[in-house]
This record gives structure tokens, sequence and C-alpha cells, in this order.
């Protein structure tokens, strides 16, 4: 089949599972997850055969596969909507495809398939005793919508579709992230989640509207494929700050993915985000849908540095990207130091590594910065679902001792390798590709890559920056392994966690696998100056997306001893400071570090920050400004007074108008009616004889008065 | 040859003794009588006139017959009333039958 229509059919199969499970299937959990599980097969299956098309193809950035349909005719012209595969598109598919088949599976023994349903289970709540989701079929509903956004997003061709898709993952992260609605937390979390995205999409789609009007078009090939364009929008000034108006779009864009990207400062939603079921923490909120904010960035990469040249000084948008890039990536790393919930951790550790692609295209690093968005898709993904499986053990335990702790806090935890070993061998093999553990993991090379493009361009700001985040990336992933799985149990739940089933463990393996794998493709060439005549596939394909493709770095010693040093330094250290951790002994940090270590611990405060900047004053503005003066002062007393002048105007109406002129009227016609009725009827005796005389009388009278009076 | 106005003075009679029968008698057949009586004397009346007046066209005749059919049906009907309310109120006493008032 041609790839152009395959890619069209890569989104269908996940909507029509959504509308089957909805209406349909609701009723039957098997038929329900058979039913997701088969259509996100499918596509993977179209996404798996495009991917393998568009990688046998010579020279697919210049020839992509594309195709397009009218859509909405506007004044100008037509808006056109379609797909389009190019070298950047392929590999996003390819992660995607992966993570969320991967997910899907693990989500059947997540929610417990197979197992009774637990009276005591009610829907909007987690189940207590390991019983099956009482909201099992909807979970595959709603995932099911998802991968149809993020395939969409994928597949799209201009960015108002992609606009689409990513409204449809924000509508379908609101639904799951609360999807155990009977946690006033998860509530919570799910409206903080869907308002701080919306304020990076209402930016961006600013940043849309802003690029329509300058270009007349959305799709991505004949904006940032087309040199003229990209010139004249990098010349022509936009009379914001002096930025060209190439860069003021390409900010308004970025803030969208500073949004969904979850970096500072609209970093706030993402820990809270883990208040939903960890598959979804795992797909939505570390590989598919948070990507999805990069993956605009690097989209549109040509766009955020036109009238910038590769060693030239950086634009003023492409400052500001690699700051809050770089800013993003320390500043998550210091607070996943210091938190105890072993979901928070890698939520912490996500928005960081985001940090670091943004950074990433901010310095210019494009290849590296994708490169990084598939290893980390990759291996996030697999430390959120081994964390999940953390989590399923711990119950276990918890539920099998009675014991009142926390299944999430890490320190409950320790010595779980043995009871799990399945687990704790894929989450070390993730663990270690954050951290950047040397030659082997994937990521290692795409976090060397970052650093030694920063490096060799001369952004030592940046450099310094990321080499510290990787440090402490190094360091509290070990932290969180040492507390999780080495050393001895702390807490009688932890004596009696036990591995999770086969469908959690699959996707595992599957996903570990990917964590290493992921990383070769893109070794560089010339690397330790061997000759070894490997050429680096992945910088060679990815970098055919863009027009101008960008030159491969020399091979320098400098960041990748340093890339080295850190990662070691960080996992030792790591590793040195916790493995003697004691049951109920506070944090080994808690002391020396004293005020810092809270401050990362209560995340700088940005909570409470923003509580009482932003949701306090709104609450007051919603409370006492408009619900009391406004509408129940103004509005109601206007309704209220009209009500009442109403109410006295009819009053009078009826008393001085309707009852005596009106009624009376009626009533004397009635009245005087019975009256004349009562008097006459006694006339009427019923006596034949009677009315004959009085005939006869007035005949006789008639005919008098004719025969007098008439001639 | 009588004079028509014997004919008429004979019919005034006639018409006068069947009305006091009609208003005067308490008997329900009898009271039918008493139309019977004023009807015949109308009769009488269109006859005398026929022959007296115009005696080329036979209207006054025709209007006699037609009287007469209007007179037997009137008698056959009324009388059938009569027998109903005879028994159903076991009376024929004109008087006693006021049923119809308010």
């Amino acid at each position: 089949m041609r790839p152009e229509l395959l890619t069209w059919l890569i989104p269908l199969p996940p909507i029509l599972a959504f509308f089957v499970i909805v209406l349909l299937t609701n009723r039957s959990n098997r038929l329900s997850h058979s039913i997701a599980i088969g259509a996100m097969l499918a596509s993977w299956g179209m996404a798996m055969a495009v991917f393998w098309q568009a990688i046998t193809t010579e020279h697919l950035g210049e020839n992509p596969f594309a195709a397009s349909l009218p859509w909405l005719p506007t004044g100008g012209g037509v808006l056109r909507f379609g797909v389009l595969i190019d070298p950047l598109s392929a590999i996003t598919l390819f992660f995607v495809a992966w993570t969320c088949l991967a997910i899907f599976v693990y989500s059947v023994g997540y929610h417990n398939f197979g197992k009774q349903r637990d009276p005591e289970d009610r829907p909007g709540l987690p189940p207590r005793a390991g019983g099956i989701e009482p909201m099992y079929a909807r979970f595959f509903a709603f995932i099911s919508l998802f991968a149809f956004g993020m395939l969409t997003l994928v597949v799209s061709d201009n960015l108002l579709l992609l606009f689409i898709g990513w409204e449809i993952m924000g509508l379908c992260s609101y639904l799951l992230i609360g999807f155990w609605y009977g946690k006033d937390s998860a509530r919570r979390a799910m409206v903080k989640a869907f308002i701080t995205t919306r304020v990076g999409d209402v930016f961006m789609l600013l940043g849309i509207a802003y690029l329509y009007s300058a270009t007349g078009t959305l799709n991505y090939r004949e904006i940032l494929f087309n040199e003229d364009v990209l010139a004249q929008l990098a010349a022509a000034p936009s009379g914001v700050l002096g930025m060209s108006t190439a860069g003021l779009i390409g900010l308004l864009l970025f803030l969208g993915t500073v949004g969904k990207s979850a970096q500072w400062p609209l970093h706030v939603w993402l820990p809270d985000a883990m208040e939903g079921p960890t598959p979804v923490s795992a797909m939505i909120h570390a590989a598919t849908m948070v990507s999805a904010g990069v993956y605009l960035a690097v989209r549109f990469f040509p766009l955020l540095s036109a009238g910038w040249h590769e060693g030239g000084p950086l634009t003023t948008t492409m400052t500001v990207v690699a700051f809050i890039g770089a800013f993003t990536a320390l500043f998550a790393a210091t607070i996943a130091i210091a938190q105890k919930d072993v979901k928070r951790v890698l939520a912490y550790s996500t928005i960081s590594q985001l940090g670091y692609m943004v950074a990433a295209v901010g310095i210019g690093a494009y290849v590296a910065a994708a490169f990084h968005l598939v290893t980390h898709a990759f291996f996030k993904a697999l430390l959120f679902l081994g964390s999940g499986s953390v989590i399923h053990g711990m119950e276990h335990g918890v539920h099998k001792t009675h014991a009142h702790v926390d299944a999430q806090d890490m320190f409950n935890m320790g010595g779980l390798r043995k009871k799990m070993p399945i687990t704790f061998v894929t989450f070390t093999i993730g663990g270690l590709a954050l951290s950047g553990f040397p030659l082997v993991t994937a990521g290692f090379w795409s976090k060397d890559e970052i650093l030694a493009d920063a490096f060799a361009n001369g952004h030592l700001a940046v450099f310094l920056t990321l080499a510290l985040a990787a440090l402490l990336t190094a360091f509290y992933t070990m932290r969180q392994i040492t507390l999780t799985f080495l050393g001895q149990p702390r807490t009688e739940a932890a004596k009696h966690a036990h591995e999770s089933v086969w469908t959690m463990t699959a996707p595992l393996v599957v996903l570990a696998v990917f964590a290493v794998a992921a990383g070769w493709v893109g070794i560089p060439e010339g690397f330790l100056g061997l000759r070894l005549g490997i050429p680096n596939w992945f910088h060679d394909f990815v970098g055919g997306t863009l027009l101008e493709h960008p030159p491969a770095l020399a091979f320098n010693w400098i960041p990748l001893l340093t890339s080295v040093a850190v990662a070691s330094l960080g996992l030792l250290i790591g590793w040195l400071v916790y493995r003697r951790q004691a049951a109920g002994a506070p944090d080994p940090l808690e002391k020396p570090l004293g005020a810092v270590y809270t401050a990362w611990k209560k995340k700088y405060g940005f909570d409470e920050l923003y509580d009482f900047l932003f949701v306090r004053p709104l609450y007051w503005l919603a409370e006492t400004f408009t619900y009391r003066w406004i509408d129940r002062g103004v509005i109601d007393g206007f309704l209220h007074g009209v009500a009442a002048l109403a109410l006295r105007f009819g009053a009078a109406f009826r008393n001085y108008f309707d009852k005596p002129v009106v009624n009376g009227f009626g009533d004397l016609v009635g009245e005087t009616t019975k009256r004349a009725g009562r008097t006459f009827r006694s006339l009427q005796t019923g006596r034949v004889q009677q009315y004959l005389i009085v005939g006869l009388v007035f005949s006789g009278l008639l005919l008098s008065y004719i025969l007098l009076f008439q001639p | 040859m009588i004079p028509l106005t014997w004919y008429l003075l004979l019919a005034a009679g006639l018409f006068c003794v069947g009305l006091y029968g009609v208003l005067a008698r308490r008997n329900a057949v009898a009271i039918l009588m008493g139309i019977e009586l004023m009807l015949n004397a109308v009769n009488l009346n269109l006859v005398a006139f026929w022959r007296y007046i115009t005696p080329t066209v036979i209207a006054g005749q025709v209007f006699a017959v037609i009287v007469f059919a209007v007179a037997a049906s009137e008698a056959a009907v009324g009388l059938a009333l009569i027998i109903s309310i005879y028994r159903r109120r076991s009376t024929v006493v004109a008087d006693e039958i006021n049923m119809l008032k308010w």
C-alpha cells in the first residue's frame, strides 16, 4: 500500500475503538481492552510499515510522504489538512507507536484484569485490595482517544491539525489525571493541569493566528522548507522588543511548548498530574504528550532559529528558549532530589529532561534534541511503568500486612530486588539510561550529543548548567534505585511485595531493550577518535528534515569526559549516600543541606507563590467581586428591582382595574341575568292551558290592534 | 240560497265551542276534540269562501283537504302522546301534566 494512504489510516483505529467502547462494549471488560489493544496494534503495525518505508527511502527530507485534502474554504483560498511523514515525524511515530502499545498492554495488568471485582470498590477510587478497576472499560476508551490525539498530531502536516491533536490530548490528560475523581487531590490536579496548560495554549493559538496572517498558510513544508518565507519572516520586524516576525511567532509557539512540556514557569502541573493511574503518567506525562511540546519546538526549529547561522550568536528567541530549557533542567533536577514519592521524583525528572531538549533546541542542536526526545520517551516510559509495578507490589504488601504505610514513599521500600527481579533489572536499565551511564545506554548518547553541541558552539553557560543537571540526575536516579531496590526492606509491606503479572513485566522488557538500543543509531562518527566507518544514521536521517543539513560535530574529549564523569560521579554518590538508609531514618541530605533541602522539598514554593499570585486573587475575584458584588449585588439587584416593580404595578392594576371594572362588569351581567331568570320563571307553569290562554289574549290584542289602527 | 254570513256565523260559533273545550276541559282527550272542532270550523270557512267568492278556483277545497289530513295525523300523534303519558303517570288530566316548567 502506498505510504501516504497508510499514514492517513494510522490514527483511525484508536478513535474507532474509543467510540465502540464508549457506545457498545463498555459493559464487557475483556471485549473493551481487546478492542483498544487491537486498535493500537493495528495503528502500531501501520506505523511500523510507514516507518520502514520512510527509513528505506533515499532523501526522505526532500521527498516526504505527503498528501492533503481541502478542508476549510477561507476568504483567500482553502485551508488544507493532510499527512506528512518526514524524518522527524517518522522517528516520532516510531517511539509513539511503541510506547503507546507497551502502555496499553501494561494497563491490562495494572488495572488487575482477571481479578474479582471487590464489592467495596467504588468507581472513582483506586481499587483497595487488588480487585479489578471498577471503571476498567472507561480507562481503555480514554487512552484510545488519547492515542488518536497523539497519532494525529504526529502525522499532521500543518499546525492547525497539530493543535487539534494537541487539545484532544489536553482533554484526555484532564480526564485521566482525574480518573480517580473520588480523590480530592486528583480533582485538584486535573483542574490545575488543564488550566496551567491552557495558559500556554492561548499563546500558542496567538502564534498560530499570527503565523497564518503573516504567511497565509499553516503547512509545515510551505513555511519551514521554504527559504523565501523564512527569510521574509526573519527580516520583517514584529515591533515587539526588536524581535523579527519569525522570532515572535516562534516565541508564541514556544509558550505552547512551555505549557505542554511543563517547562518553568508553567511546570507546576506535571508533578500533581501523578495523581492519575501510573500508565497515564507513563504515557501522557512522560513519553508522548509532554514530548509533543518538544516535538513542536523541534518541528518549528527553522522558525525559531530564523536569522541564525550555524555557529553564529543566538537570536533573542533562541536565547529565551535556551535559558528556559537549561534553567528548567537544573531547577527540576534539584527538586527531584528531595522528593520521597517514587512517581514525583520521576515527574520532576521528566521536567528536567524536557528542559534538556528545549535547551538543545535553543542552542541550535536540532538533531540532538530530537535524539534525546526519542531515547527519553523510551526510558522514561520504562521508569514510570517500573515505578507502577513497584507501587503495585508495595500495595500488595500493604494490603497483606494491614500496615498503614504510603505505598509510594521510597523510604518505605528497600530490598525489592529480590521480590521483583524483572522490575528491578528493567528499572535499573531505565535509571542508568536516564543518568547517562556511559557507552551502554541510550541516554548517554543523546545527552552527550547535547553537551557536545553546547560545548562545540561555545555556549558555556548552557553547557555547565546541563552538566550540573546531569550530575544531579544521576544522583537522584541512583538515590531512587538504592532506596527502592537495594539494601534491606524497611517496612513489613516491602517484605511482602511481589512481582507483577506478565502483562506488566513484558512491556517493561520491551521498553528496556529500546532504552539501551535506541542510542546505538546515533553514535557520532569518529567517536573516541576511532574511524570505525559506522555512519551516524540518526544524524543523517533526521538532519534531512531541515532545509540546510546540520553539519556533524567534530569529536571532542572535553564534553565526553564531562558527561562520563558527571554520570559516574552522580551514580556513585547516590549509592554511597543512601546504601545504608535505615528504616524510619530521615533523608541523610536533610541535615547537611538544611534550608536548601527544605526549599527543594517544598519545590521552591512555586505552588504557594502561584496560589498567592493567581489562585487566591482569582478566587477572590470569583467569590467576592464577581459573585457577591456583581452577580448578587448588581445583576440580581437589578432583576429583583424589576421584579418588585412589576409586582407592585401588577397588584395596583389588579386592585384598581381588574377587580372593580372587569370583574364588576362580568358579575353584574351574570347577576342581572340570574335575577331576571328567577323573576320570570314563575311564568313558566308547565300548564298547557294557561299558555293557550296567554296566547289567546295576546293574539286577541294583536288582532284588535291591527283591526283598530291599520287601514 | 243561504247567505255567506250564516256560514261564517256557524263557523265562528263552532270555533268558539272548540276553543272553550280546549281551554276549559281538564281531560286531554277532550282538549284534543276541541282542537278538532276548531279545525273543522276553519274548514267550514274555507269551503264557504270558495263556494261564494272564487268558485272557479279549487284552492279552497284543496286547502280543506290538507287540513283534514293534518287533523287526522295530529289526532293520531296527540292520542299516542296521551296514551304514553297515561301509561307513565296514570292520568290524562292536563293540569297534572305540568313537567314542562322550571
